[in-house]
Order: structure tokens, then C-alpha cells, then sequence
């Protein structure tokens, strides 16, 4: 059989945009140094400044309902208009019973909506974002929510623990012409690389250390970006902003520079050194800080990535409508400047590391 | 309201000492109480038993109370009902003894007030308490009754411009008392620089401002006096008056949650009923689950203006918690009702020992359920 | 483990889903069919905005069984900015921070979970109004 013809580009048949977007980080920060104090007596470096920690009344639901009310906020319409709520994650409270459900109830989108749970480690997000591109451009849904959100564990003493992080962002998706930012086209690249996985009913994930790096994140949205740039004709010079998946805080610029993109593009998207890895809600939250000061008719560029593994590129640009509505709900800043500094024993209750029963 | 039939006798009171009686259950308790308020009046045989009680089912597994508490002191047959309304309860069951006979329909009555606090450990009984919240919109955000207390006390406080320890008059006073009252709890004065000091149960309201919760009994016999033999030489005290009314039940749905709204209308109601003024009362058995229901109750009842509730000590100013109230005698839930009209009868009866009231001959009892969302208030005076 | 009643008042406890009374014009939280103020018939759907003020507040020491976990906490008594009153927990402020009469917004929390095996449950908490938005 010969090679199909069909485009790898993912473009709907309608025009898709983000009606409305919204971020959330807890306001509990654990400085990186804590960690090192704990774990290896205060000596060698850190890879970021310091991490967001939910607190003890905060889930991925809680701060999913934020974000999506966020996205509201700026989106100004009747929820009853939305026609799936989806989450994407690799921490929902619930095994079994979505927790978009109860996002969709607390927003007002039910009872006529698609509801799920998606999960792809870190671009779970995406996940959910590809797909309700393809059910708002498709004319199935006026609009769908898609969000990618993590409270994200680390074990306890492993590297991981400096930046497993707490936050994410919800974008609403409507019709391109009353959009804040519309979507020109998508790419998925998904391939079977195990660099970081969690069995069923372990409580910590396990990943394969420096084989996480080259084969699985800078070889996946390398190519997704690639791929995206070269099927749409464009290059980087076309691209105000930038953002990657941000694990720590010298992978994203690294792969950004490899792609040809420069400081100025990749900074304003770069959160992780002040936030930690958010998991599910890491590119995505880079991009909602884009859009907190996107100029109209920036072009923008997200590559997400995901172990297991995959990368989703997406080419937006910010309209006209943008700068009025953003001002309708809490900036990406707003949430990262509020800070109350924890030590590693409060981290250990909060993040329930410490055996009650 | 109609005045009462004015031959309603109290033949017979009983209390155990508030404690935690390890050693003695429900029925034991109850059992003691009914046998002393018996005692004095051997031959009446109640046609009724009305139990007051709010914590057995939870704490106990045991609901269904009068049934098993009649079976236990021998009043094979007899009806009985069990009284529920939180802290009022025992008040409540003394009221439904009341009517029943007022109505003609008995001719006496039993009423006991018996609670086991001390069955759980404490962050189930909070849990128990809790239930006399509402519960979905009170009590599921983690309120318990001195969190309750505490919303209210801390408002009052900053409302009325008073110092964080205007309410120590209760607690010191309630101790004062509580000194000479041998089946109290606690009976040690306690210095009034004390509360200062004192740890936080739930900001503002302090160790100091809350009564234990213990175990304890306390029966009355109620009958009409043609029912009383020869033989009866105790003094005589009969039921002047008896009111009760409610409130919203969550704080918060009230107007002014620092007015005790059912205890104004109970207070006043009883006052009406008995023809009575404020200068009548000799003394004021309130209930002081927390300090600021002591203060507010006060208020409710109209013996200091809204606000001076915790000015009102010195010298001629009206007796309170006489035996050593909640605080001092210890809260037995549901039985402190009963505790109180006890301890009011042996003032009356000029039986209160070293605690006594001189001169009385009237006296009012106020027991509160929750934040006063009951009321049940009551005037005894000797004949 | 409670289920249908914590069910029942999912739209009270997510979005302070109260009613208005078409006779007196009186907001009414938690919905109750029946007005409070006038007495009459009250089943008009409102949804507050979650913005209040605090009336009241108080740190538990001695957290009630199932509520220990997140003890010590602070319990509020908020004035919607609509008139009715309620209680909630509040969230993300620290104690010293907290006065009579400040301003605060509705936020979604976690209020307890029954157990490990249990539903959890979520509802209103009210927090210090956060970022520069309207």
C-alpha cells in the first residue's frame, strides 16, 4: 500500500479560537534550597528557584473550577453553551469518576455536556485541547473546555521532588471571529518511549533518568515543532512567543534555542523557575502568561510534551479582542506573586507524605 | 399564655455529682436521681416519665431512652417519652411533665435528665455536638459548639468595645459558687487573673469561657398538690410559670446573632404568664454552656440593657449560677436543665447549704438549647 | 458514607445557588422555598457572586472527628454582599491577617473527604479577594 497523501497537520473545518483562558497556582511556595536541605545536607545546585504546593483543601478539582472560572470570566458566555468539560491530568482526586464531571457541575455547564478525564503525563492538557479543537471546529460544539491542571508528586529524596508542582490552565474554545487568540492548526507526534511512567496503585512515579532528555523531551517537541513549522511553511522569525513543556528550568531553553528561537521569544512563557513543573498544566500555563501581555497579531507557538511519549504543537495568534478581556480575571502574575514560603515539614503534611493512619 | 393551675408541686429532687463516672452507665445514673427525687414522696407513683437526653444515640447506641430508663427504675408500663432540643432538652421535658398535668390528663409526673458525656473521645463528642448545628450548612464546615460561641463572642467583643476579658465574671463567678456545691465538678474559686492566661479553645472563647462536658443525673417529681401525703415536710415550691420558644437554628440566619431572640420571647412569656417583674426574682439560674450565652442571656431576659451583659456583677446585682453553674457544677447536656430546677427547689427550700440565696422565694431557671434556638425558661416559688 | 445528602446540595455548596423572593425582593441563601423576611412563596433560582465581608471569625483548636486532619482552621461567619449571611471555613489568608469587615470572595475547596475510600466533598470557603481584576 503506498504512503497516504492526507496532511499530518490537524486542522478543523471551522475556525477554532480560545473564547477565554485562566491559569491557577496555590499561593504555597517550597524553595528548591529546602529540598536540598533535607535530602542531600545543603550541597550541590538546584534546577529552580522554588515550587507551588496546593494546600491541604486544594485537589486538582479545586483548582481546575478556578481556572475554568477564570476562562469564564474573560469568555463572558451563558456555560450552558459548553458542550464538554475536559480535564487533563496525571493526579485526579478519583481512579474512577472524572473529575470533569464535577468541574462541568460547578460551572454551570451541565447537564448537556461531554464530560472526561484525560491523561498523557504531562501534555494531558493538550490532550484535551487537541480534541476539543477538532469538537468546536468540527460544528459539534458552540464551545469545550479544555484544561490541563496537576498537583504532582515527587517521591520523597528523588530528583524529581525539587520540581513537582502544583498549578495548570483552562482555555475555553469557541468560534475563531469572537476569539482572544485564534488557532491556525495543531500537530500530534506520538511514539512508545517509555522515559517516565506510574503503575497502577504506586503512589510515586519512576523515571529512567538521563534517558528522560534526548530521546523522549528534546526529541519529541523538537520534532513536533519542526514538523508544525515546516507543513505550515514558517519559521521562527514568524513567532513572537514561544513555550514549551518547562520540567526545570534549563530544558525549555535549550530546546527552544535548537529550534531557533531566541530569549526574548522563549522568556515570557518560561514560569517553571518560579513555579516548578506543573505536569499537565506546564505549557499551558506558559501560554496563559503569553496571552496576560500578547500584543494583537502575535503569532505564538506551543509545544507541549508528555512521557510515554508525545508532543502537541500548536501555531496561534492573539486578535484584537485580547487585550480588553484579559483583563476580566486574575493574570498568570497574580497568582505567581502571591507567595507564602513553606518549609519541608509543612510540604510533607500538606502533600500528605506524612502516614496518619 | 394562661397563667398555670397554681398547685403544681415539686415533691422530690434528685442529682447524682457531675463527673466522669466511669464506672456507671445511663441507666445507673438515671436510676440514682429517680430513687432521691422519689424518696420523699414513696407513695406517688408517676403516671408518666418524661427523659431528657440528647447524646445517647450518638455516643451510645442507645435511642429509645424512656422506654429502658422506665424498665430500669421498676416503673414497669408506665409511659414514657424521651425529650430532645440540644441543651434545653431537660427543660423541655420538665415543660411536657408541666402541661400533661396542667391538662388534667396526670395527675404526677417523673422527669430525669440524664447524659454520658464521657463515653467517646473528644473529637467524636465534638462531632455529637455538632449535630445540634445545622448540619448541612453549619456543622459541615468543620463548626463546632464553641466555634459557634466563639463567632458570636468575638463580634460581641469588638460591637460593644468591651476587653478581651470581660466575660471572666461568668467563669469566676460560676467558681465562687461552685465552692460550696459538694456535687460539683469543680469546687475551687479560681482568681480572676487566671483567664487571661488560659489556652484558647477557639479564639476568643478560652478554656475559662466553656463548661466541661460531664456525666450526671437529675430527676424531678412533679404532682399536683392534693396528691401530696401527711407525711411531706419539705417546703413547698410550685411551678409559677413555664415558656419556651425558638430561633433560627444556624447563627447565621438570624438578624442580630448577638441577641438571644428565643430567650427573650421565653423570658418575657414566663414573666406574663407569672405576673412577675425583673425586682421579683431572687435569682437566675441561667444556663453558661459558654460565658458569652451568659452575658446575652442576661441581656435576652431583660435584666441589663443589649450590650452590659458583661458589666453586670457587684454588689446588688442579681444571683447567678448559684451552685456553680455549667461551668463550675459541670454541663450534663441534656440533663442541665433538670440540674438547674433542682438546684433552684433547694435554694426555695432554703436547702442549699452554704450556697444558699438568703431570702429567696422566687427563682428562674433558663436552659438553652444550641445557640439559644431553644429556650425554655422556667419561674419556681415557694408556697 | 453519606451520598444523596451531600448530592442534594452540590449547586448550594459549588456556586451559592440561592433564591430571590418575587414578593419582598429579598436574596435568600440557602434556598428554601419559603421567604424568611415576608413569609411567602420564594422558588426563583439566584446565583450569588461569592463576594462578602467577614462578620465574624474564630481559629479551631479542637476540630470534631472527620475535620482533625485540618485542624487548627478558621471558621467565619461572611456577609454575601447580597445581605444573607453564612458560614464557611476561610482559606489561603494568615491569622494575623484576618478583620472584621474584610472583604472576601467565594472560592471552591475541598471541605472533607469521607476516609480514604470515600466520596469527597467540595464547597465554599471564602478567601481575601485576590488579583487586580474586577
Amino acid at each position: 500500500m503506498s504512503e497516504p497523501t492526507h496532511s499530518t497537520l490537524l486542522q478543523p473545518v471551522k475556525d477554532v479560537g480560545i473564547a477565554g483562558y485562566g491559569a491557577y497556582v496555590p499561593q504555597y511556595r517550597l524553595p528548591a534550597s529546602e529540598v536540598r536541605r533535607i535530602w542531600k545536607d545543603g550541597a550541590g545546585g538546584v534546577p529552580i528557584q522554588e515550587k507551588a504546593v496546593a494546600g491541604l483543601d486544594e485537589d486538582v478539582v479545586t483548582m481546575s473550577v478556578e481556572a475554568a472560572r477564570n476562562a469564564m470570566s474573560r469568555a463572558e458566555i451563558n456555560p450552558h453553551l459548553i458542550r464538554a468539560v475536559w480535564v487533563g491530568s496525571e493526579s485526579h482526586p478519583y481512579a474512577v469518576k472524572p473529575t470533569s464531571t464535577i468541574v462541568a457541575e460547578a460551572i454551570g455547564a451541565t447537564p448537556s455536556t461531554q464530560a472526561a478525564d484525560w491523561e498523557f503525563a504531562c501534555k494531558a492538557g493538550t490532550e484535551a485541547l487537541q480534541a476539543a479543537i477538532g469538537f468546536v471546529g468540527s460544528g459539534m460544539a458552540p464551545y469545550a473546555m479544555a484544561i490541563g491542571m496537576d498537583i504532582a508528586q515527587g517521591r520523597p529524596g528523588d530528583a524529581l521532588e525539587y520540581t513537582a508542582a502544583a498549578g495548570g490552565a483552562a482555555f475555553l474554545l469557541g468560534p475563531a471571529g469572537e476569539s482572544l487568540a485564534r488557532i491556525e492548526a495543531s500537530y500530534s507526534y506520538t511514539t512508545d518511549t517509555p522515559d517516565f511512567w506510574r503503575r497502577a496503585y504506586q503512589k510515586y512515579p519512576e523515571h529512567a533518568e538521563r534517558f528522560t532528555g534526548e530521546p523522549a523531551y528534546f526529541h519529541h517537541i523538537y520534532t513536533a515543532g519542526k514538523t508544525l513549522m515546516e507543513e505550515m511553511d514558517r519559521t521562527p522569525e514568524d513567532y513572537r512567543h514561544v513555550v514549551v513543556h518547562q520540567p526545570n528550568q534549563k530544558f525549555p531553553m535549550r530546546i527552544a534555542k535548537s529550534l531557533g528561537f531566541s530569549a526574548d521569544q522563549y522568556t515570557t512563557g518560561l514560569l517553571s523557575p518560579r513555579i516548578g513543573n506543573v505536569y499537565a498544566g506546564s505549557a499551558m500555563i506558559g501560554l496563559t502568561a503569553i496571552l496576560d501581555s500578547a500584543e494583537p497579531g502575535d503569532r505564538i507557538l506551543l509545544i507541549s510534551y508528555g512521557s510515554g511519549a508525545g508532543s502537541d504543537a500548536l501555531s496561534l495568534v492573539a486578535t484584537k479582542a485580547l487585550p480588553e478581556r484579559r483583563e476580566k480575571a486574575p493574570s498568570t502574575e497574580d497568582y505567581i506573586a502571591r507567595r507564602i514560603e513553606i518549609d519541608y515539614a509543612t510540604y510533607a503534611r500538606y502533600r500528605g507524605k506524612l502516614a496518619l493512619t | 399564655m394562661k397563667p398555670l393551675p397554681n398547685d403544681i408541686m415539686i415533691l422530690g429532687v434528685g442529682m447524682t455529682a457531675v463527673a466522669e463516672h466511669w464506672e456507671r452507665s445511663l441507666r445507673d445514673l438515671a436510676l440514682e436521681a429517680i430513687l432521691e427525687a422519689r424518696h420523699s414522696a414513696p407513695t406517688i407513683l408517676p403516671d408518666a416519665l418524661y427523659v431528657a437526653n440528647m447524646l445517647a444515640g450518638s455516643l451510645s447506641g442507645q435511642t429509645h431512652l424512656a422506654a429502658l430508663i422506665a424498665d430500669n427504675a421498676a416503673l414497669q408500663g408506665v409511659e414514657a417519652v424521651t425529650v430532645e432540643a440540644a441543651g434545653a432538652s431537660g427543660g423541655l421535658a420538665f415543660r411536657q411533665a408541666l402541661m400533661a398535668i396542667a391538662s388534667g390528663q396526670l395527675d404526677s409526673a417523673l422527669v430525669v435528665g440524664v447524659e454520658k458525656c464521657s463515653e467517646r473521645v473528644t473529637a467524636e463528642v465534638e462531632a455529637a455536638l455538632a449535630t445540634s448545628e445545622d448540619a448541612d450548612y453549619e456543622a459541615i464546615h468543620g463548626l463546632t459548639n464553641a466555634a459557634q460561641a466563639a463567632l458570636i463572642m468575638q463580634r460581641y467583643l469588638k460591637e460593644y468595645d468591651a476587653p478581651a476579658d470581660a466575660l471572666s465574671i461568668f467563669p469566676v463567678t460560676a467558681h465562687a459558687n461552685g465552692e460550696h456545691n459538694p456535687l460539683a465538678m469543680f469546687q475551687r474559686a479560681i482568681a480572676p487573673e487566671r483567664y487571661a492566661k488560659a489556652g484558647m479553645i477557639s479564639n476568643p472563647l478560652n478554656m475559662y469561657d466553656a463548661a466541661p462536658l460531664a456525666d450526671g443525673a437529675a430527676a424531678i417529681l412533679l404532682a399536683r398538690s392534693d396528691a401530696v401525703a401527711e407525711e411531706f415536710t419539705l417546703p413547698r415550691v410550685r411551678v409559677r410559670a413555664s415558656a419556651a420558644a425558638t430561633d433560627a437554628l444556624a447563627v447565621h440566619d438570624r438578624d442580630n446573632p448577638l441577641v438571644f431572640h428565643a430567650a427573650a420571647r421565653a423570658t418575657a412569656a414566663a414573666l406574663q404568664q407569672a405576673g412577675l417583674t425583673h425586682d421579683d426574682i431572687d435569682f437566675f439560674e441561667l444556663h453558661d454552656r459558654f460565658s458569652i450565652f451568659a452575658a446575652l442571656s442576661l441581656e435576652a431576659a431583660g435584666f441589663v440593657p443589649q450590650g452590659a451583659g458583661w458589666k453586670s456583677t457587684g454588689d446588688g446585682a442579681l444571683p447567678i449560677l448559684t451552685m456553680g453553674g455549667s461551668k463550675a457544677r459541670g454541663d450534663t447536656g441534656g440533663a442541665t436543665g433538670l440540674y438547674q430546677l433542682v438546684e433552684a427547689t433547694l435554694q426555695l427550700q432554703g436547702l442549699a447549704g452554704d450556697a444558699q440565696v438568703e431570702g429567696a422565694t422566687i427563682g428562674m431557671t433558663q436552659c438553652l438549647g444550641g445557640a439559644a434556638a431553644t429556650a425554655v425558661t422556667h419561674i419556681l416559688e415557694r408556697v | 458514607m453519606e451520598i444523596s445528602r451531600h448530592w442534594r446540595l452540590k449547586h448550594q455548596r459549588y456556586a451559592l445557588q440561592g433564591e430571590i423572593c418575587p414578593h419582598c425582593d429579598k436574596k435568600i441563601f440557602p434556598p428554601r422555598d419559603l421567604c424568611p423576611h415576608c413569609g411567602e412563596d420564594a422558588r426563583t433560582a439566584y446565583a450569588f457572586s461569592g463576594r462578602g465581608e467577614v462578620y465574624s471569625y474564630t481559629r479551631v483548636n479542637q476540630a470534631p472527628a472527620g475535620f482533625e486532619e485540618q485542624a487548627p482552621y478558621t471558621v467565619a461567619l461572611v456577609r454575601l454582599e447580597e445581605g444573607p449571611m453564612v458560614t464557611a471555613q476561610l482559606t489561603d489568608v494568615q491569622d494575623d491577617q484576618i478583620e472584621i469587615g474584610m472583604p472576601v470572595e467565594m472560592v471552591t475547596r475541598r471541605l472533607a473527604s469521607d476516609g480514604e475510600r470515600g466520596v469527597l466533598l467540595y464547597g465554599y470557603k471564602f478567601r481575601p479577594i485576590l488579583g487586580t481584576a474586577a
